[in-house]
């Protein structure tokens, strides 16, 4: 075996991976909110007015970051779903299920601040714009594979029929994206693209990107800190469960 | 700093917009962690039960 597959096989031993990102996490967590933090600051403070929006447009320093990932934690929830399915890696399914709160919460915030934005520049919080349906259709999504894993007793089982959901829902990603090419309604066409020059200051672009690394780092650090729990309810019955289960309560409760 | 917090006069949609982000993330960060105590206990609840029955547990490695 190859160093990088046995490497790979280790890393997917649940104590190896428990410990790993149980020192991780608490990385993430902090350089996220740092990131965060910096983030904010350029974006309320720093950056200069817009010229059309006035001060309203700086809710895009937390709209539009948290927008990207509700469909980078779907991505990323799919992608693990389709591993979990194909390949029966239980680890994948431990990943895909905790990301999607983690996505729901990203999404829900998106659509909040969304209509918060909607208010002062659209006049009305909600319209069945094409973005605004599909977004909402993904926090259903992220909903329905939340809902459907808990209400199967067996965790394996559970896993594998809501990974079977998320997999089904990656229709939605595209129609997310380019709802505002395909439609032509209220909601703004892409700010920052990856294609060509972005229609923005550089004064604004930094706040955002560095923002959007942020929310992403954040999202891993959440990632690990769900994926242990469930390592320690999934493998309750083993060794290593029965170590750390111990030594918490040799410490604190 | 006056002019800061007032936001141009958008200073209740671009504050929620700020505070409903911090909210939403930080209770979806908080939350995991009274899981984590929960599960624990279970685990050690599961021990304890097994301790006092008194008897070697079955079907292990000698």
């Amino acid at each position: 075996m190859n160093i990088l597959l046995l490497w790979f096989h280790k890393l997917g031993s649940p104590p190896t991976f428990y410990r790993l990102a149980g020192l991780l996490l608490p990385w993430c967590y902090g350089i996220g909110l740092v990131l965060g933090l910096v983030a904010l600051y350029g974006g309320l403070v720093l950056a200069p007015r817009d010229y059309q929006q006035g001060d309203a447009y700086r809710i895009i320093f937390v709209h539009v970051p948290t927008a990207w990932m509700s469909l980078f934690a779907y991505a990323f929830m799919a992608a693990n779903a389709f591993i979990a399915l194909v390949w029966h890696i239980k680890l994948s399914e431990i990943l895909a299920i905790a990301s999607a709160p983690i996505g729901a919460a990203f999404t829900l915030i998106a659509l909040v601040t969304g209509a918060l934005w909607g208010k002062p520049m659209w006049g009305t919080w909600w319209t069945w714009d094409a973005r605004l349906t599909s977004e909402l259709v993904l926090l259903f999504l992220y909903l329905g594979v939340i809902g459907l894993n808990a209400a199967i007793e067996d965790r394996r089982q559970a896993a594998r029929a809501a990974g079977f959901l998320a997999l089904v829902g990656i229709v939605n990603l595209p129609i997310v994206h380019f709802s505002v090419n395909w439609w032509n309604t209220l909601h703004q066409g892409s700010t920052v693209r990856l294609m060509g020059p972005s229609k923005i200051d550089a004064a604004m672009v930094w706040p955002l990107l560095l923002m959007a690394l942020a929310t992403h780092i954040w999202f891993f650090g959440s990632v690990l800190m769900r994926a242990r729990i469930a390592l320690l309810q999934l493998e309750g019955g083993k060794d290593w469960v029965r170590r750390v289960a111990l030594d918490e309560g040799a410490g604190n409760d | 700093m006056t002019e800061f917090i007032a936001m141009g006069g958008y200073a209740f949609y671009v504050w929620t917009s700020v505070a409903v982000f911090f909210g939403v993330l930080a209770a979806e960060a908080l939350a995991p962690l009274a899981q984590r105590r929960r599960v624990l206990s279970e685990i050690r609840g599961r021990l304890q039960r097994r301790a006092a029955r008194a008897q070697p547990p079955r079907g292990e490695a000698p």
